[in-house]
């Protein structure tokens, strides 16, 4: 079949040189985030007379450790409710954490100020899954785009509009576009504008969450190959936040699952795909759609992703396993490493033996956040 | 131009031919379906696949009569269960939907009334069709719940919908489809909303459902994949027409649609790391200005001349239909 493949390969084989590659060029560390659950007037009053203090906090993110390389494709895949988009908003600085820290080129972003925040923030960028949403409907695309990059003097106001067209050609638009507003535009062209607004200001990392969730199959490949195209011209890092596994396994090299606020498997995308020893990972597979010519049996997990405001004790996935254990009612796994580069949280790898190193002992409290930090240095 | 000709006539739920559902906006005509002839049989599951806009939610309204003052159906022949959609009054068609034929929306919002309990709604559906006690339209309203695989459906019943969970919700709209035992269900894009887990939940559900009351059903989505393990037959939609149609198992592994191959291929997989992703070119044509002939043309890599006369949807092998000058599988 013909088509646009204009891109030299890359891909597959980059997943087991990442390591090599390059440094963490952004760093989670104990990242946690709390929301304070809403309570009304008579709930208050009912929780002075009882006694009782505040309600408990929603703990959307619950404790991540995890390294972006240079270079690399990173996926984060998880159902609604599990922290994912919570934890790309963190990244980029939209919302600061509850507890733990960001380290961008292995400085804590919290303590930055002045020109290196400002560096920072605008090296790390971030595509919406909403083209019609996140784009200003007021606003020219030349302004959508050129906006920015003048205002953080990248460049100067003559030379806006060549910079603009530039970038429009880039990501596969017609520059006489630039005046148009984005109602005038369909879907597809809307997260074109999406992405050559976040390229304007030069980013080394782009974070897309379900960056494609919204467009039609034949958009969504358009891209895609856009995505990686610009990747490899313009030297990026993806944090790729996704639930749909199809896309996940075409585009990252390494795939971080999460599951209530946690992260539950790590491992380079081929490995998941041919050796998740995470339940959850197992079951996500299972359900992954695929082009098939006979009839499917549909087998899916039972249940429903528990509310983050009143997680299960023990391992959280516990009531939906079909592998439960009475050790998983009470203590919480934790996240290690299984084979290189491949870390999973459960209690099953005890089970099966697979590389119980001297160590990893099993951690009570159900918010570790010490294990693990470094996940791809140690391969 | 039926899309399946060897069905035994007795054996037929659904026989539509020629289906045109034109909208009259201020910006002219707007053809959202366009000579769409389906053929279903009893307990029979088609997958009706397209993206946005080509007109495939059009069709499930127009089976429904739930088009709009602004559009305008007509069609060569419409019959449903020994029923002609096309001569029955308002007051037939309403007493036809919701009994024997029942609709899911993707937005489970729009069958359910927030202001009401599950149970009055349920209650009422049961009890709008036929002369049933109260007490008896509930046990049935629990027989249905719990054959969705909802846990503890007297429970369910008692609360509003927005206590409960998109999945939830979902599957108590696909409970009301199933109240009064349809021959036809026509599920829009049902299980968009949801996550792949639940997902998984659902279609498990609809596919006993289906094998154990022998419900036909017509599955609307753009997800090629999701429905080839679901359904018997397929049905792609381009820009209010079929292209092209065959048993599941042809179409999945014999496309002759050059439309059809490029959906396939632009599915990304793990097959399809590092390469680019084979991508179909442009973008779906507006409606309202069709060009004449093929209207895939613009987009095809196997366009020629030939391709500015309309090409009709011809029969390619047992059961299979496509409309294309030049079909045939990937080169």
């Amino acid at each position: 079949m013909s088509g646009d493949r204009t891109m030299a390969a890359s891909g597959p084989a980059q997943g087991a040189t990442v390591s090599a590659r390059g440094t963490p060029i952004l760093r989670m560390e104990g990242l946690r985030r709390d929301y304070a659950q809403p309570s009304d007037f008579i709930d208050r009053i009912g929780r002075r007379l009882r006694g009782r203090g505040e309600p408990p906090p929603l703990r959307a993110v619950a404790g991540v450790d995890l390294d972006v390389m240079h270079g690399e494709v990173l996926a984060v895949v998880g159902e609604s409710g599990c922290g994912k988009t919570t934890l790309g908003r963190m990244l980029t600085g939209i919302i600061p954490p509850t507890a733990g820290r960001v380290l961008y080129r292995g400085r804590d972003v919290t303590h930055l100020r002045g020109a290196d925040r400002r560096a920072y923030e605008l090296a790390v960028q971030m595509i919406f899954q909403d083209p019609f949403s996140s784009l200003n409907p007021r606003m020219r695309v030349r302004d959508i785009i050129g906006e920015a990059p003048v205002v953080h003097g990248l460049v100067g106001r003559a030379e806006r509009d060549d910079y603009v067209c530039g970038l429009l050609r880039k990501v596969g638009l017609d520059p006489d576009y630039r005046e148009r507003y984005p109602h005038q535009f369909s879907g597809g062209q809307r997260q074109r504008i999406g992405v050559a607004r976040a390229l304007a200001l030069k980013p080394d990392i782009i974070v897309c969450d379900e960056a494609v969730a919204a467009l039609d199959v034949s958009i969504q490949a358009q891209v895609l190959n856009l995505f990686m195209s610009l990747r490899r011209d313009f030297d990026l890092t993806y944090v790729f936040i996704s639930h749909n596994l199809g896309v996940v396994s075409h585009i990252s090299d390494r795939v971080a699952i999460m599951y209530l606020g946690r992260v539950v498997e790590l491992a380079p995308t081929e490995r998941v795909f041919s050796a998740a020893t995470h339940p959850y990972t197992q079951a996500l597979l299972k359900e992954l759609p695929v082009l098939s010519a006979g009839k499917r049996r549909f087998d899916p997990i039972v249940g429903e992703l528990p509310s983050p405001a009143d997680p299960p004790a023990g391992c959280t996935f516990h009531p939906r396993c079909p592998r439960v254990m009475a050790r998983c009612r009470v203590e919480a796994p934790v996240l290690r490493q299984v084979a290189g580069g491949h870390f999973s949280a459960c209690h099953l790898n005890d089970e099966t033996g697979a590389a119980r190193g001297p160590g990893t002992e099993v951690a009570v409290t159900a918010h570790s956040t010490e294990p693990v930090q470094n996940a791809t240095e140690t391969s | 131009m039926d899309t399946r000709n060897d069905a035994p006539d007795g054996d037929l739920l659904l026989d539509i031919q020629d289906l045109k559902t034109w909208f009259y906006t201020r910006e002219g005509v707007v053809k959202a379906v366009d000579g769409v002839s389906l053929r279903l049989r009893r307990g029979e599951i088609l997958g009706l696949v397209g993206e946005s806009g080509s007109g495939k939610s059009v069709t499930g309204f127009s089976i429904m009569g739930l088009v709009g003052e602004r559009g305008k159906v007509r069609a060569g022949r419409m019959m449903f269960d020994g029923h002609d959609l096309l001569k029955i009054s308002a007051e037939q068609m309403r007493r036809l939907r919701g009994d024997r034929l029942a609709m899911i929306f993707q937005d489970p919002m729009m069958t359910l009334n927030p202001t009401l309990r599950i149970d009055t709604q349920m209650i009422e559906a049961v009890r709008a069709h036929g002369k049933v006690s109260r007490r008896a339209a509930r046990e049935r309203s629990l027989d249905v719940l719990r054959m969705v695989g909802i846990p503890a459906p007297e429970a369910r019943l008692k609360v509003y919908p927005h206590h409960l969970s998109g999945g939830m919700r979902q599957r108590i709209a696909i409970a009301i489809a199933l109240l009064n035992a349809p021959r036809l269900i026509i599920a829009d894009e049902p299980t968009t909303a949801l996550d792949v887990t639940i997902q998984g939940q659902i279609l498990y559900e609809v596919q006993k459902l289906c094998r154990e009351m022998g419900t036909a059903l017509i599955w609307i989505t753009h997800d090629l994949a999701l429905v080839s393990g679901l359904a018997d037959r397929m049905a792609v939609m381009y820009a209010g027409r079929i292209v092209e149609s065959a048993p599941t198992d042809i179409l999945v592994e014999h496309p002759h649609h050059p439309y059809t191959h490029g959906l396939m291929a632009s599915i990304p997989s793990l097959g399809t790391r590092g390469q680019p992703l084979f991508q179909i070119p442009g973008s779906t044509p507006s409606l309202l200005h069709l060009p004449a002939g093929c209207a895939f043309r613009s987009r095809c890599y196997r366009a020629d001349a030939q391709c500015g006369h309309e090409p009709e949807l011809r029969r390619t092998g047992p059961g299979h239909m496509a409309s294309c000058w030049h079909g045939g599988e990937p080169s």
